[in-house]
C-alpha cells in the first residue's frame, strides 16, 4: 500500500497513472450525473412547502459540497507539500484552486437562484453560511492571485501553501455555521441523527449527483494536475522522450 | 411540455440554476483540456528549440 503510494508520489508515474484514471471518472461521473439530474428534474416528487424550486438543490448540494472539499484537498496537499516537502502535493494545490472556485462560485450563484423565491431575497450578508461560503471564493482567488504574483515556483508554492492552510480554518466553519448560528438555512438533511430527512425518491438522485460531481471533480482534478506536473516537469528526460517519442496522444 | 417548462411556476429560477451549472462544468472541462493541450505544445515546441540550437 505505502509503496503504491510512494511510487504515486513519482511525477512520471502519475501521469500516466491519472492519464489512464481520468476517462473511468469521467464515465462514472457522465452516467451518475445523467441518473441524477433526470429523476431530480422529472421523477422525484415537488416539495410540499417548496414545490419544484427545491430541484435546485440537485445542483445547489453538490456544487457547496465540493467548494469545501476542493479547499480541504488544497489544505492537505499543501500541508503534505510543507512538511515532506512532496512536489507532486503542491500541483495538486495549485491544480485544485480554479475548480475550487468555479464550484464556489456555482454554490453561491445556484444558492443566490433558489434563496430569491424561497427568501424572498437573492442574497443576505446577516447569514453566517453565505458570508463563509462568499470568504472561501475569496480564499480561492487570494490563493490564485498570491502564486501569480511570485515567479519561482518554488516560492510560490511555499507562501501560497501558507496561505491555503491558514484559510482552512473556514471550512469547518462554513459547515457548522448552520448549528451555530441562527441561519436562513436549513439544518443538516442529509448526515443527520434519525437518517437523511428525505424520502428515497428525492435522496437517491441527490446522492447520484452528490457521486456523479465527485467523480467529475476529481477527474477535472486529476486532469490540471497532469498539466502541472508537465510544466514543472518540462525540463525532465522523462517529459523530453515523451512528447518526442508520440504524435500527441498525452 | 409546459407543465415541465413552467416547474410549477418557478421554471426561471430552476432552469436558470441548471442552465448556469452546465456552462461551469463547460468552462472547466474545456479550459482544462484546452490548458493540457496549450502546455504540451509550449513545452514540444521548447524541447525542439533547445534541440536545434544544440
Amino acid at each position: 500500500m505505502w509503496k503504491f503510494f510512494h511510487k504515486l508520489a513519482s511525477p512520471p508515474h502519475f501521469y500516466q497513472f491519472a492519464g489512464k484514471v481520468v476517462p473511468w471518472f469521467a464515465f462514472t461521473a457522465i452516467a451518475c450525473i445523467g441518473y441524477g439530474g433526470y429523476a431530480g428534474l422529472f421523477v422525484a416528487p415537488a416539495d410540499y412547502q417548496q414545490g419544484d424550486a427545491f430541484r435546485i438543490i440537485y445542483v445547489h448540494v453538490p456544487a457547496a459540497y465540493l467548494s469545501m472539499m476542493g479547499y480541504s484537498i488544497m489544505a492537505i496537499s499543501a500541508g503534505i507539500g510543507l512538511i515532506w516537502r512532496i512536489k507532486l502535493s503542491h500541483a495538486v494545490t495549485a491544480a485544485a484552486a480554479p475548480l475550487g472556485a468555479w464550484f464556489t462560485f456555482l454554490a453561491l450563484a445556484t444558492g443566490s437562484i433558489w434563496g430569491k423565491p424561497m427568501w424572498g431575497t437573492w442574497w443576505e450578508w446577516g447569514d453566517p453560511r453565505l458570508t463563509s461560503e462568499l470568504l472561501l471564493l475569496f480564499l480561492y482567488i487570494g490563493y490564485m492571485a498570491l502564486r501569480a504574483s511570485i515567479d519561482d515556483i518554488a516560492k510560490a508554492d511555499k507562501a501560497s501553501a501558507v496561505l491555503a492552510l491558514v484559510g482552512a480554518v473556514n471550512v469547518p466553519i462554513i459547515h457548522y455555521s448552520v448549528e451555530w448560528w441562527s441561519s436562513l438555512h436549513q439544518g443538516p438533511t442529509l448526515v443527520r441523527e434519525g437518517g437523511p430527512g428525505m424520502v428515497s425518491d428525492m435522496l437517491y438522485p441527490l446522492l447520484a449527483m452528490i457521486l456523479g460531481f465527485t467523480f467529475l471533480f476529481g477527474a477535472l482534478l486529476l486532469g490540471r494536475v497532469r498539466t502541472e506536473v508537465l510544466f514543472r516537469e518540462r525540463r525532465a528526460k522523462w517529459v523530453r522522450e515523451m512528447l518526442l517519442d508520440d504524435g500527441g496522444t498525452t | 411540455m409546459m407543465e415541465v417548462l413552467s416547474m410549477g411556476g418557478y421554471g426561471s429560477f430552476v432552469w436558470s440554476a441548471y442552465g448556469l451549472t452546465i456552462i461551469v462544468l463547460a468552462v472547466c472541462i474545456i479550459g482544462g483540456r484546452m490548458g493540457h493541450t496549450k502546455t504540451i505544445n509550449d513545452v514540444r515546441r521548447r524541447i525542439r528549440t533547445m534541440e536545434v540550437k544544440s
